[in-house]
Parts: structure tokens; sequence; C-alpha cells
């Protein structure tokens, strides 16, 4: 296993049209991590520059703080899962798992106690000799996954949205002997997803990309409460935050009749800087009954989703959604009163979060 | 039986029809032909299976399927290899993807008289291309007395017209061949040879199964090209069995032996061809295969 990290990444498919730009990134040694994005945000050609599949227009790519831009994929002894399951065809189980160990010439007793080994782990053994082509996708995608673990030296492992073509009812077992192989093999492992879900539960460390940027990098906990950009908030969350345009005056941003101070602490000068507002739905405080220093909202509609009920609210000069729980008695036509926590918004200038007091003292 | 009770019998007639007169009528008329014996204006003969015994016993019909056999085989062994190299090395979706395919494609095109008449004329003593530039070498190339020089040019010509399908065939394959499991094999480490081996061919399988079975149907029942550039020979180096039929049936119109010829050849190519699609279809899909104990 290996640290990975990309500096300075750039590419470009067609010259000056950037797929991606302005990567830094480090994945520890042995930590499961997610890339999440929306399709055509530049998380397969990041797999591919780490894999050495594509070549990157600028930048570096460092395996234990070594460059390996001019290595091949072999060399690099990386392994990827591609969405759609690749197997071997005219080989049985057996041979596909040993596929990448014959390859390299390793010796054939080796050979087999290292498939038998990674089989028994993927709970593939008593399918070994089977031919490959008769399993169906969810046993071909664990094939997949054994040709890329079953390499001792393996530097890291990419999976690029694994549980697409997947039945529903598999995607748990599959997901659930991804985290058992993270741990025992202490994997090196980054899940390419645009489903929140899958990485926000998947991964230690969550890197959330948008139009070929990646824009934050964080624990699930701290994508949620912290989003460092308006795209990052909306995109984690169901729903996502509601975001504010808002305008500054002074110290003062204001979006709807909604007013918020910047941090006391806040040196830099937004004047001209593009303002937003963001809050979670989860966030605002929703009362049935009139309350003072509170803005009246009207329920436009009201819907469950799963364990909570979701408000379309209008008032204060702006549309937004709140989330309760599935027991509140609010429904829709009704008349309510909202708070929105100070401490739970957050201020946006030229989409990147302004850092407020706490924030600071904590970094 | 009642026709109301049969109406479903008016959907199928048109495709029995069709069939009847197609190959049923056809195919009923050689077997009757097969054994019977007919001379001039008496009346037929039945004779049994005799026509069958006259045509195995044959030492020209014997030839010509031992030339046959070897022909087809040889065919297949240079068309299908040099057609999927040359659609591997062909470009992948460009203008010159499209005009490779076009020039290629050409020789398909071409009536097959033509194509005996056009190698005809390459190949003749004191106009051809072919002898021109043999010479050139020192050697003295010619078609209608040199067996071997036949032969070749036989070959050569067939290679020349059909191995364009092979091509467009094998790259129509490639193409629909999805990147990720080029990718998985060079991630995997495996050298050039072993993603062809492992990924390439047996992603070929349903095209190449169509390829080899279209060759070898085509090159067993080869007749006009050869007629027109060789005639046969020199001597019976290039007769094949279709040569043999037409002899017996249109020259020397003897009717049950051709009949009973037609009927084997017919019967010959059905099981090969059967034969090739079994294999084809199966070869490395069985489980249970080499797994070290």
């Amino acid at each position: 296993m290996a640290t990975i990290e990309l500096v300075n990444i750039a590419h470009a498919y067609v010259p000056g049209q950037y797929a991606v730009q302005d990567i830094n990134l480090k994945w520890e040694e042995g930590v499961s991590s997610a890339l999440l994005g929306p399709s055509g945000c530049g998380k397969t050609t990041l797999l591919k520059i780490i894999s050495g599949l594509l070549k990157p227009t600028e930048g570096d790519v460092l395996l234990d703080g070594q460059r390996v831009n001019e290595l091949s994929p072999k060399e690099r002894n990386i392994a990827q899962v591609f969405q759609f399951p690749v197997v071997y065809e005219t080989l049985n189980v057996f041979n596909n798992l040993a596929f990448p160990l014959r390859n390299r010439g390793i010796p054939e007793d080796k050979v087999k106690s290292r498939v038998n080994a990674i089989a028994e782990i993927l709970e593939l053994t008593h399918v070994l000799k089977k031919n490959a082509a008769r399993l169906g996708a969810a046993e071909k995608q664990l094939i997949s996954l054994g040709r890329g673990v079953v390499r001792e030296d393996m530097a890291g492992i990419l999976l690029d949205e694994p549980l697409t073509v997947i039945d529903p009812y598999q995607k748990l077992h599959i997901r659930r002997k991804l985290k058992q192989l993270q741990r025992e093999l202490e994997l090196t492992m980054i899940y390419v997803t645009h489903d929140q879900h899958e990485a926000l539960t998947f991964a230690e460390q969550v890197t959330v990309m948008n139009t070929g940027e990646a824009l934050q990098t964080g624990s699930p906990a701290d994508l949620h409460t912290h989003p460092q950009a308006p795209f990052v908030g909306y995109f984690i969350g169901s729903p996502g935050m509601n975001i504010f345009d808002a305008s500054l005056s002074g110290h003062t941003v204001t979006a709807g009749e909604l007013s918020i101070d910047l941090p006391a602490s806040t040196k830099a000068d937004y004047s001209g800087a593009k303002m937003e507002i963001g809050i979670r739905p989860e966030f605002i405080v929703v009362h049935r009954d009139e309350q003072a220093d509170a803005f009246i909202c009207d329920v436009k509609n009201a819907y469950l989703t799963g364990n909570a009920r979701i408000l379309d609210l209008v008032g204060a000069g702006l549309q937004f959604k709140a989330r309760v729980g599935d027991m509140s008695p609010i429904r829709q036509g009704e008349r309510v009163w909202v708070r929105f926590p100070a401490a739970n918004t957050v201020i946006y200038a030229n989409e990147r979060a302004i850092p407020t007091a706490d924030k600071e003292a904590i970094a | 039986m009642k026709i109301r009770d049969n109406k479903a019998w008016f959907f199928v007639l048109p495709a029995l029809i069709v069939m009847a007169v197609n190959a049923f009528i056809p195919f009923i008329t050689v077997i009757n032909f097969s054994i019977i014996d007919v001379f001039m204006n008496l009346p037929a003969v039945s004779v049994g299976m005799e026509n069958f015994y006259t045509v195995i016993n044959d030492d020209l019909f014997r030839g010509a399927f031992v030339r046959q056999v070897g022909f087809s085989l040889l065919i297949l062994l240079i068309q299908v290899p040099l057609g999927i190299a040359i659609a591997l090395a062909l470009p992948k979706k460009s203008i010159w993807a499209t005009l490779s395919l076009i020039g290629l494609g050409l020789p398909l095109l071409i009536p097959f008289n033509i194509v005996g008449i056009i190698w005809r004329v390459f190949t003749r003593a004191d106009l051809g291309a072919v002898p021109a530039l043999f010479s050139v070498f020192g050697y003295q190339y010619d078609v209608a007395q040199n067996a071997v020089d036949a032969y070749w040019t036989v070959v050569v010509m067939d290679v020349w017209h059909w191995t364009p399908l092979i091509v467009l065939l094998a790259y129509a394959g490639l193409s629909a061949i999805p990147d990720a499991y080029y990718q998985a094999a060079e991630i995997d480490g495996a050298s050039r040879w072993r993603t062809f081996l492992f990924v390439t061919l047996p992603r070929l399988r349903s095209v190449l199964t169509i390829g080899i079975l279209l060759r070898f149907m085509d090159s067993f029942r080869i007749y006009t090209e050869v007629f027109l550039l060789t005639g046969g020979g020199p001597g019976s180096t290039t007769t094949f069995l279709s040569d043999v039929l037409v002899r017996k049936a249109v020259i020397s119109f003897d009717i049950g032996y051709s009949a009973a010829l037609s009927l084997i050849y017919f019967f010959v190519i059905l099981v090969v061809s059967y034969v090739f699609f079994l294999v084809l279809t199966s070869v490395g899909t069985n489980d249970d295969e080499a797994v070290p104990e």
C-alpha cells in the first residue's frame, strides 16, 4: 500500500479545454476515500490519471512521494475496477484471479495460495472452477475486484462507480465485501461515485468535485456541517442546502428579509463579490405557534421522504425547504414561524465559505 | 378436420410455398435423380445407391475432394489471421478508417466472373503484370503450364477477393469491444499477446464464427474464378469439386452421377459447417478448465 498524491494536476483532452484543473489531493495509506460529484465532473479522468491510463497535461502523480508520471499502469501497480464488470470470458474464475499474477511471472504455487486466499475473502471459492462469463454481474464485479487485490504489492485500488450495474439487493453484499477487504488488507482505496449515499457511508474521507475542480475534502460529517462551497452544500444532503442570493452592505449580508453580519474576525474585503447565504433544511427551526422574532412563512407543500417531512416554504422574501420529523403535524397550506439559527448559516463569497470565528479556532 | 379449426395453417402457407419452391422441391428432385440412371431417351432405371458408390470410388472425385479440403483449409489458415491482422492495423474512427474500409471492400463488390478475368489478364504470359514482375527476378512464371504457379495464383486470387470480408467483420467486432476491457488488461499487466488472446479474440468469437463459416462454405464451393483463370489445370492441379460436378452434369450429361455427387457435396458442407459452429461457439466456455490441483 502507498500514499497517493496529485500535485497541480490538470488535464485537457482537447488542447485548451480542461476537463480537470488545479487538483491537489492526497490519499493517505490504508484510508478508504471517495470522489463524489455529478456525471462529467472529471472523477473518472482523475482515476485514469492515477492508474496511468491517462497522462496528465500538467502536474505530477506521486506514489509514496515518488513521481510516477512516466510509469505504465503495470509498473505503478495500481488496481482499478470499472463501472461495467470486466472478466476474461474464456477463463474460469481461478484463472481470472490468477491472470495479473501470471502476467508478472509469479511462481505457480504462490499464485495458487494467493488466489485461494482472496477467493476465500470474496466468497468465490465455490465458483473457482466455473467459467467467468457464466456468472452474474455481482460475481463478475467481485472477480474484477479480486484481480485487483490479488497482487500483494499493490499500491492502491481505484473503483469507478463499481455498483452501477449491480442489482439493488446485491449492492449491499458487494459494499460489505469492499469494506471488509479495505479493513483486512489495509487498502488505499479510492471510490468514485455520483451517489452521495454510497460515498458518505463507504469512505472516511470524501472529496467533492464539480466541473473539473476539487471543491472540498473532508469527513462525511465535515462536508455536512461545514460545506465550503455552495455546490457541496447543495449536492450533499437530501434535500440539499438552501442557497440564497444575497447582497452585502457594510458588514451585513442580506437575502430577502434575512440579514446576517459577517463574522467579527473577517478582515477581507468582499465588496463586489457574489454573496450567498446557505442553510441546511434540517437546521431551520419551524414553529406552528406565533414567535416574536421569527419569520412568517406559508407551507406551499409538505411531503414525506422516509423518516422526514420536507416542507416547501415561502416567506421572508425567500423560497426554501425545511426538514422536520416525520411525526410533525405541519401540513400544506399552514402558516408557520421560522428561525434561521446563526450558528448553522454559512456565508459564501464567490462560491467560497467565509471562515467564521469558531472554524478559525478549530483550524 | 374442419377448416375453422385449422386457420393457423394459412399463416404459414406463404412460407411453406416459398420453402417448397426454393428448397424442398429441388432437393427432392436431386434425391430422385441420384437413385436412377437415365440414358438417352430410354425410360429411367432405378439403381439404388449405385451412383453413390460410383462417385465415391471415382478417382476424379477423390482427387478433387482431397484438393478441395486442402484448398479450404489453406484459405481459412491464410485469410482469418490475415483479416484479423489487417483489421487490427486499421486506424480507429477517422476519415482514414472509412477510406481504408471502402478500399478494402472493393474486391467484394466485383462479380466472380470479372474477378476471374481480371486475374487471367494479370497473369497472361504476353501482357500480364505478374509474369512481368517475376521475370524481373529471373523467374519464368507460367500459370498455364506450371502447376505450382497455377495453384498459388488461385490461392492468392481468393485471398485478394475474400480477405476483406474477414477484415470488415473483424473490424466491426473490434469496434464493439469496450475500452474498459483493454484498460483492465493493461492494469493487470498483460502483454500485448496475452491481451489479444484473452480479450480481443474471445470478444471476436461471434463475428469470426460467421466469417469462418462463410469462408469455409464459399471456398469449398469455389468455381467461377478458377474456371476462368485456369480452367482446372494444368492437368488437374486446380480441379475442385464444383468443376467435376459441372463437367459431369453439363458436359457429360451424367445426371445420376451428378445428383449423387451434389448430395455428397452438400452433406459434407453441412456436417463440416456444423462441426465448425459447435467448436467455435463452445471453445473456452466450459467450466472446470485447467484449475491446478
